[in-house]
C-alpha cells in the first residue's frame, strides 16, 4: 500500500475500525479456547460474524471508496450471507449436542418440552 | 406475470445479488443475470414459501434498531467474559420459553435474532410444547430472560407480521 493511496483522515477511521473489528473476532476465537462446556462455546464465534465481521467490512468499504480502486457494493453482499448462514450453522450445532447429550441421558441438559406432550 | 415469475421480489434481489457478484454491468452479465433470476423464483416456487405479509414499518424499523443495539452491547459484554483475567464462574445455562407466536417466518426471524445476539443461542423449538429451549451464556436470573425475548422481540414481530 502507498502512502499516496490513503489521506490521513481515511486511514485514522480504516485502521481503528480494522483493529476493533479483528480484536472482537479474535477474542471470539479465545473464547472457543477458555470457555468450558460446549453450549458455552457455541457462542463465541457470533463476536466474529456480527461485530467483528461489521466493523471489517466497513473498513474495507472506506478504504476502497476513498482509493476508488474498485465498487464498494461487495461487502454488502458478504455480510449478507455471513449474517444468513452462522446462525443457522451454530443453531444446528447446539441442536446436535442437545440431541447427543440426551441420547446419552445426561441429566445436566433439559429434557425435551413437555407441557403439550403426551 | 406470475407464472413466469413466481417471486418478483427474490428474483430482483438474486439478479442485484449476482451483478454484485460479478462485479460489472455489461449486457452480457446482465442478461445472464436475468436467466438466473428466473430460474431461482422458479426453484422458489417448488419450495412453496408461506407468504410474508408485513405491516407496522415503524414497529419494524424500531425492532431493527433495538436488535443492532442488542449486538452492539452483547458483543463487549461476552468480550469481556471471555478476556478476564480470571475466569469467574459464568453459570450459563438453559431457559425454556412458552411463546405466542405460530407464524413460521415469525418464528424463523426471532431465531436469528436469538443467534446473532452473542450470548444467546436459539436450541430447540417444540411446536406441541409452542415453547423455545434458549441457551444464555450468562445467565442469571431466568424469569428476566422470558420477559427480555417476550417484550423485546416476540410481541414486535407478531405487531410487524400479520
Amino acid at each position: 500500500m502507498n502512502d499516496s493511496d490513503l489521506p490521513l483522515w481515511a486511514a485514522l477511521p480504516v485502521s481503528v475500525l480494522l483493529l476493533l473489528g479483528a480484536g472482537l473476532t479474535l477474542s471470539g476465537c479465545i473464547g472457543l479456547l477458555r470457555l468450558k462446556s460446549f453450549y458455552a462455546r457455541v457462542h463465541a464465534p457470533t463476536l466474529g460474524t456480527t461485530m467483528g465481521m461489521f466493523c471489517t467490512l466497513l473498513a474495507s468499504i472506506l478504504y476502497f471508496a476513498v482509493t476508488r480502486s474498485r465498487p464498494v457494493l461487495l461487502e454488502i453482499l458478504i455480510a449478507v450471507f455471513i449474517s444468513v448462514t452462522t446462525p443457522v450453522t451454530l443453531m444446528l450445532l447446539a441442536r446436535a449436542a442437545l440431541y447427543r447429550d440426551r441420547r446419552e441421558g445426561r441429566d445436566d441438559v433439559p429434557p425435551p418440552g413437555t407441557h403439550g406432550a403426551p | 406475470m406470475r407464472r413466469i415469475l413466481p417471486h418478483p421480489l427474490a428474483a430482483l434481489a438474486l439478479l442485484i445479488a449476482w451483478l454484485l457478484l460479478v462485479g460489472d454491468f455489461s449486457p452480457g452479465s446482465l442478461i445472464l443475470g436475468v436467466v438466473i433470476a428466473i430460474l431461482g423464483s422458479w426453484l422458489l416456487r417448488e419450495v412453496q414459501p408461506p407468504r410474508l405479509r408485513l405491516r407496522r414499518f415503524g414497529v419494524l424499523f424500531e425492532l431493527v434498531r433495538v436488535v443492532l443495539v442488542e449486538i452492539v452491547r452483547s458483543n463487549f459484554a461476552v468480550a469481556r467474559i471471555v478476556l478476564a483475567p480470571r475466569p469467574r464462574a459464568i453459570s450459563s445455562g438453559f431457559v425454556r420459553i412458552p411463546l405466542e407466536m405460530r407464524d413460521p417466518i415469525g418464528l424463523t426471524a426471532l431465531a436469528f435474532i436469538i443467534t446473532a445476539t452473542p450470548g444467546t443461542v436459539w436450541v430447540e423449538y417444540d411446536s406441541a410444547d409452542d415453547s423455545m429451549l434458549l441457551h444464555v451464556l450468562d445467565l442469571i436470573d431466568e424469569a428476566e430472560w422470558v420477559g427480555i425475548i417476550k417484550n423485546r422481540y416476540e410481541r414486535r414481530l407478531m405487531e410487524i407480521l400479520t
